[in-house]
Formats: C-alpha cells, sequence, structure tokens
C-alpha cells in the first residue's frame, strides 16, 4: 500500500528516548491471536447511566467556584475501524489544572493547585458515538525523563469499545504546541500521519460565544472487532444500553 | 476505513482518575463462590511496578460474554461512588498495583469453555497496553492458544493454584520468564494462521 497506510499506527513499546519504557516492554514478539472467534475478548464489558453521572462531563462544575484558565469544550466521535459509531460507551479523561499540575500526591511540580478544579471527567457516547466534555485547557508541565523536559498540553483518554481488544488509553494534543519535537512520549508514535490523529482541531463552530473555545477530536478504535459486521455479534452487544434520551444535547 | 488513533502512555498521574473503590471486589468479600486471583507486576530487573494498571474481563460462570453495567456504580446526589450493587455480575476489574506493585481480584470462576480472565496491563513507561491471560485450573487440552505454545511460554499464563479459592498470576513485563502477551490488534480475520497453525514463537 502507497502512503504509509501500512505504517504501524501505535507506539513501539521499546522506545528508548522514553526512558521509562527500557524495562517496561516485552522483548519476545507477541503471540498473534489473529481472528480466533472464540476469544472471550472478543466481547468486552458494558457501562451504563449507573456509571456515570450527569456531572461527570463538565468539569468546570464539580467544585463551588470557578476554575482558572481558558474554558473549553471538547467533543467528538468514537469509531471503529469500519467507520462505525461506539455507541453508549465509557469515555474516561483526566488532565492537569490551567497551571500544568494534576491533584495528584505525587505531582510536585511548584505550580499552583486549583480548589475549584479536580481535572477528572467521564461520559458515555451518545447513538452517534458522540462524547463531550466542557474543562479548562491543560497547561504544559515539566518531567525529568531528561533535562529541561516539558510535556505538551494534553488530556489523557481511556476508551472502551464492545470489544476488550479495542480498549484505548491515549492523550489528546492541542493544535500548534511548540513542544511537540521535543516531547519523547508524542515522538513514540513514529508515523508522521498517526501522530497527526493525536491532534485536536480548533473548530470555530464549536466555539459557545462568550463562554468557551471549541475542539473536535475524533477517535478510532483498533481491533479486530471492527471485522466482524454488526449481525454477527450477539444482541446483548449491539443492544444492550439503549439509553433513553441519551445525547439529545450534543 | 479510518486509520486507529494512536495508544500513549497511562502515565503516572492516573491514579486519581481511573481506579475506584470495589474495583477490584467483582463479588462482594464473603461471596461463597468467590475466587480471590492475584500476583504482582514485575519489571525487566525483576524491580516490582508500583504504578500498573490491571483490567480483567471474562465471561461469567453461566458462559455469558454480554457483560452488564454496574461496575463503576455512582450516587448521582454527591457524585461518589456506590459501590457495585452485588448482584449483576459486570464480568470488569480495575486495579491498581499498589507500592509493592501487588494486585488483588475477588471474582467468580470463568466457564469451562473460557477458563481464564482477560488481563490488560497498563503502566508508566508503557506506549501501548498488554494483553495477556489467566488461565485458572486445567484448560482444555484443545485450547487454541495454550496448545499453540512451547511448555516453558505456556506456562507463564498458568495462575498457581496457591489454597482452594486463591490463584497466583504475576506479570512479567520484561525477563527470562516474560509472560507471553497477546496481540490482537494487527491481525485480521481471514488470518487465524498465526494463532492455529504458527511456531508459536
Ligand atoms: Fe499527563
Amino acid at each position: 500500500m502507497a502512503g504509509g497506510a501500512d505504517r504501524p499506527a501505535h507506539p513501539g513499546r521499546d522506545f528508548a528516548p522514553y526512558r521509562s519504557s527500557v524495562l517496561r516492554h516485552p522483548k519476545r514478539p507477541l503471540v498473534p491471536m489473529g481472528g480466533d472467534p472464540d476469544a472471550a475478548e472478543l466481547y468486552g464489558p458494558v457501562f451504563g447511566v449507573t456509571d456515570v453521572t450527569e456531572l461527570d462531563a463538565d468539569l468546570t462544575r464539580q467544585h463551588q467556584g470557578e476554575p482558572l484558565g481558558e474554558r473549553i469544550t471538547v467533543t467528538g466521535r468514537v469509531l471503529d475501524r469500519a467507520g462505525r459509531p461506539v455507541r453508549h460507551q465509557l469515555v474516561e479523561i483526566w488532565q492537569a489544572n490551567a497551571s500544568g499540575r494534576y491533584a495528584h500526591q505525587r505531582d510536585q511540580h511548584p505550580a499552583p493547585l486549583d480548589p475549584h478544579f479536580t481535572g477528572v471527567g467521564r461520559c458515555l457516547t451518545d447513538d452517534q458515538g458522540r462524547y463531550l466534555f466542557t474543562t479548562v485547557k491543560p497547561g504544559a508541565y515539566p518531567w525529568r525523563n531528561h533535562l529541561n523536559a516539558w510535556r505538551p498540553a494534553h488530556i489523557h483518554f481511556s476508551l472502551f469499545g464492545t470489544a476488550f481488544t479495542q480498549r484505548l488509553v491515549t492523550q489528546m494534543y492541542f493544535p500548534g504546541d511548540p513542544l511537540f519535537p521535543y516531547d519523547p512520549i508524542l515522538q513514540s508514535v513514529t508515523d508522521p500521519a498517526a501522530r497527526e490523529r493525536l491532534v485536536a482541531a480548533y473548530d470555530h463552530e464549536l466555539s459557545r460565544p462568550e463562554f468557551s473555545l471549541g475542539y473536535r477530536w475524533d477517535i478510532v478504535l483498533d481491533g479486530p472487532a471492527a471485522t466482524l459486521s454488526e449481525a454477527a455479534l450477539p444482541e446483548a452487544v449491539v443492544s444492550h444500553a439503549a439509553l433513553p434520551g441519551s445525547g439529545e444535547d450534543r | 476505513m479510518p486509520r486507529p488513533t494512536p495508544s500513549q502512555t497511562v502515565g503516572p498521574f492516573y491514579g486519581y482518575a481511573l481506579p475506584f473503590p470495589g474495583g477490584g471486589e467483582v463479588v462482594p468479600a464473603g461471596h461463597p463462590e468467590a475466587l480471590t486471583v492475584h500476583g504482582y507486576v514485575y519489571d525487566g530487573g525483576g524491580a516490582p511496578v508500583p504504578d500498573a494498571l490491571v483490567e480483567t474481563w471474562q465471561a461469567a460462570p453461566d458462559g455469558s460474554l454480554a457483560g452488564r453495567p454496574g461496575s463503576l456504580r455512582r450516587d448521582p446526589v454527591t457524585g461518589g461512588f456506590l459501590g457495585r450493587n452485588g448482584l449483576d455480575f459486570t464480568g470488569f476489574a480495575r486495579v491498581a498495583t499498589d507500592a509493592d506493585g501487588h494486585w488483588t481480584v475477588r471474582t467468580l470462576e470463568p466457564p469451562s469453555g473460557r477458563p481464564y480472565l482477560a488481563v490488560c496491563v497498563f503502566a508508566r513507561g508503557l506506549s501501548h497496553h498488554l494483553f495477556t491471560r489467566a488461565y485458572l485450573g486445567a484448560p482444555a487440552s484443545s485450547d487454541a492458544l495454550l496448545s499453540a505454545l512451547p511448555e516453558e511460554r505456556r506456562t507463564t499464563l498458568m495462575a498457581r493454584q496457591e489454597s482452594e479459592r486463591v490463584h497466583r498470576f504475576d506479570i512479567r513485563l520484561q525477563g527470562e520468564k516474560e509472560t507471553v502477551f497477546l496481540d490482537f490488534t494487527t491481525s485480521h480475520t481471514s488470518d487465524t494462521s498465526g494463532l492455529r497453525h504458527g511456531s508459536g514463537r
């Protein structure tokens, strides 16, 4: 195939410039599972309205006051490899505050904590596979991978598909960040086209007047479940979570 | 066809976001049929990994793979966690390793047709999660994965029974007894050759 379509989307686990990867990647090749139709991994955990609350998708309203920083909305669709929406599945995010500090005891970066911002959100995708979060733009922050190492601003995402094999944890970046070339975590994705897919687009249509700036970021889950037709999936997996009214205001 | 979104490491700071109370208690403590599956995550130097996240998924004892919601059941009033309802078997566990690299899941025995927990491991330093399986008890001799593996590799997937209801499953990310990790993502439905007829390297 031309145009790099065959280049690996995912980072190699043995990317030495990311120092903590050195002792934490397998050296033996993974065992290919092919399309084993019996694998439990072709099915996966499901989530429903009991697993999230209305408050979870708006990270600016989880405390008494308004958090500091540039208010943003981040939205997009979760799709499988066939381009079909991933419906009614769990999307989780976590991020640093506008100053680049996590509400985590072990983050000792001397930037201020924000008493009005924790930086954790969750939602279920709607009938079209859409998610939406209201939050603030996170700050860049330093880390100790190498001298003068800084992470570009990013939001961590955790996603589920209908199959456990589609599980994805990743990071969303903001367009035009000058730190991209210096970040071994982003650069561990060696295909430039694949790196691009980690960067959200500013979308003026999504900006809300006098309220927030809008970013769009679509997510495509990997995994062989995408090659199963919906007809081949058991009824329960396709229709288990027909959520009344989900997504009407997105 | 859209191209997949690349994976990125879970990083060091997921601890206040992803784990949830009772994440490893797929069945309530004291359930008469509860099994405990526990172990350590080790790096290539043999050191425990204190910042790994382990998720397990399995068939229900009746063989169902449909799953149930309610793993993270929340209180819509306080926004806090209520814990699972104790009735629905969700099949899903999520636990962070402790300072000693140790994790524990309490669950029900998977059915004999799929006698394993599907395990997904995330960690700081791991750019892309890893899948493995913890087989509990004696698997069928026809198990496609196990029969494709040489003996010394196969044993890394077998949990060791420590007592009647306690199974030990260690995960070694690298090194001499490196755990067998599974690739579900780069293969295609038409390609079952890797598993069924492959060398099982
Ligand atoms: Fe981060």
